[in-house]
């Protein structure tokens, strides 16, 4: 397997008021092509600043972010967000779908950033909302839908445009027990099946359990990397 | 899709801005389309015609005499006269603008009323004739034959009464033009009948109407008109009909000022109310839009989306008052002197409404091309 996500000595200092913190300090990783990576720790460790970074979000104060072969803490904001779209599917904790849009409009404005014609557009568009299992709920607002099945949307709209690496902030979050597996096994389903590369953040050990790799964030380091069995 | 998704996104505050627009652009189509359709008019006017009135003031009147001394001004073509009857239709309020006049040589000098030959001579052969304007006819239901009582407060007849009565001879199609002035509305009488019947002021009138035969000589020909009169007890003041006009409206409103300042004070209150609107609308989408760039939209894509949704919600609700106006003179057109809204003042309202949206809309959208994702997701 290839070497996906590249971090080399990444730091990354926020400036609150006239105070700099420092979040990151000299990160180093390696994510492969086709992995299920779970990121895990303690609110405030540092994990979503470093999900950012990889996502191409954020940038970093010091040091090399290299993703699918791109040096993207040297993009500029018009590059970078060319690069997103092209890379990076999203996925958060609330879901964040617009909420006057019907779930198959939710899916499709990634591909609005796209060159295909309206009718390729609705063709992917059911395509994955099939994958999702969510087809007969493409006409739903997202009000209309529970919050697994908000999820469920979120996830497609993250996978329409075929992005390089899925990225999903605490995922599971604001779902119940049963819903959060139904999300797990669907991320797991097209980590497996469509060979997705899958970075995950979350505090539920339970949920890192799907992941196939687990690495634990602790004050701005990372300090331990577990292989699942899963 | 995503412009008019944000524009929806609270219906009742959309609706609300939009209809604040709708009725400041229909204010400002009735007031701009009012005023444009009186320049219009006053353009119109022929400058190959004078008018004449006393030095003292236009209601003052002079001898019909002098008629005869004004045609020998080189340059004159033609005289005709005219006065004001003033009178009024069964009640006060319903003002009837009756004038005297010897119609023959008011239709050399006014062709544009296009009065008929039949119709100079039916009023030729009846004393207490009336020819009168076709919006005049359609407005009191009259017809050729009726006979018309008309009331005044000024001219008393022989026999000590106030009370006239004139017949219909004939209803005039007057040019487009002319259809809403009073000139294309009027009553007119015959002065021949009118001044043998009235109980003073007699052999006089109040304006002579003089048709010149270079428009570049107007001045010229003005000024040779009144120095032939001049220190005499009926000095005259004569100036292009145009510039007569603009006098006589000047004296009731500057239309053009009031029109000018009522639109300048709702376009000034207006932006405030759909910037704020804007403002609002953005900020309530912040994490919307965060989320928008994160899924690979560009600053200026934002700005752009956040701009043209402004535009939008400008440009429709203005199209819509615009619409209205037209609607609205159109219906009172000849009450208020004007037919449609000049394409002109639609481009104008068209051009503020773009104006107003892009000075409204550009704030939230800078904003937004701002927008730090991190500090927008989690909500800083």
């Amino acid at each position: 397997m290839s070497t996906l996500v590249s971090l080399t000595n990444v730091v990354k200092r926020y400036k609150r008021g006239k105070q700099s913190v420092e979040v990151l300090h000299g990160v180093n990783l390696a994510i492969e092509q086709g992995e299920f990576l779970a990121l895990m720790g303690p609110s405030g460790s540092g994990k979503t600043t470093l999900l950012n970074l990889i996502a191409g979000l954020d940038q970093p104060t010091e040091g090399e972010v290299t993703v699918a072969g791109e040096r993207i803490d040297q993009l500029s904001g018009g590059k970078l967000a060319k690069w997103r779209a092209r890379h990076i599917g999203f996925v958060f904790q609330f879901y964040n779908l617009l909420p006057v849009l019907t779930a198959a409009r939710n899916v499709e404005v990634p591909l609005l950033l796209t060159n295909l014609s309206s009718s390729q557009r609705k063709q992917n568009v059911r395509a994955v909302l099939e994958l999702v299992g969510l087809a007969d709920r493409a006409t739903h607002k997202p009000s209309e839908l529970s919050g697994g099945q908000q999820q469920r949307v979120s996830i497609a709209r993250a996978l329409v445009a075929d992005p390089t690496l899925l990225v999903c902030d605490e995922p599971t979050g604001d779902l119940d027990r049963e819903n959060a597996e139904e999300i797990l096994k669907l991320l797991q389903m097209l980590n497996r099946d469509q060979g997705k590369t899958i970075i995950m953040v979350t505090h539920d050990p339970l949920a890192a359990d799907h992941a196939s790799r687990t690495l634990h964030v602790d004050k701005g380091r990372l300090v331990d990397s577990v292989r699942s069995a899963a | 899709m995503l412009i008019w998704a944000g524009l929806w996104r609270k219906k009742t505050r959309t609706i609300l801005t939009m209809l604040s627009i709708v009725v400041a652009f229909l204010l400002f189509g009735l007031l701009q389309g009012i005023n444009q359709s009186i320049k219009a008019g006053l353009g119109d006017s022929s400058n190959n015609r004078l008018w004449t009135t006393s030095r003292m003031s236009a209601i003052n009147s002079m001898p019909i005499s002098l008629m005869d001394r004004m045609r020998g001004v080189k340059g004159v073509l033609s005289v005709a006269h005219l006065s004001f009857f003033g009178g009024y239709f069964q009640d006060a309020k319903n003002a009837i603008p009756a004038f005297a006049t010897d119609v023959e040589t008011l239709a050399k000098v006014y062709p544009e009323l296009n009065f008929t030959q039949a119709q100079i001579a039916a009023m030729q052969s009846t004393r207490p004739g009336a020819l009168i304007g076709r919006p005049l006819a359609k407005e009191y239901g009259w017809k050729v034959g009726d006979k018309i009582p008309l009331g005044t407060s000024i001219w008393t007849t022989k026999d000590g009464s106030n009370n006239w009565a004139f017949d219909i001879v004939g209803v005039f199609d007057p040019s487009p033009q002319f259809e809403n002035s009073p000139l294309g509305r009027a009553f007119w009488i015959n002065y021949d009948y009118w001044d043998e019947t009235r109980q003073f002021d007699n052999h006089r009138i109040h304006q002579f109407i003089v048709q010149i035969d270079n428009p570049s000589q107007a001045t010229v020909i003005s000024s040779a008109i009144d120095k032939l009169f001049e220190n005499s007890p009926d000095e005259t003041r004569s100036q292009p009909e145009n510039v007569a006009l603009q006098a006589q409206l000047k004296q009731f409103a500057d239309i053009d000022f009031i029109a000018n300042s009522i639109v300048g004070a709702v376009m000034f209150t207006l932006l405030f109310l759909t910037a704020n609107t804007m403002m609002q609308s953005v900020r309530e989408r912040i994490p919307e839009l965060a989320v928008l760039k994160t899924l690979g939209f560009s600053g200026p894509m934002v700005s752009v989306l956040v701009l043209t949704e402004s535009v939008m919600l400008c440009l429709f609700a203005a199209i819509a008052g615009l619409l209205l106006s037209s609607i609205a003179i159109k219906a009172v057109g000849s009450v208020i002197g004007a037919g449609t809204v000049p394409r002109i003042v639609i481009a104008y309202g068209l051009l503020i409404a773009v104006g107003l949206a892009i000075i409204s809309g550009l704030p939230p959208a800078l904003r937004a091309q701002r927008l730090n994702i991190v500090d927008a997701l989690a909500d800083r």
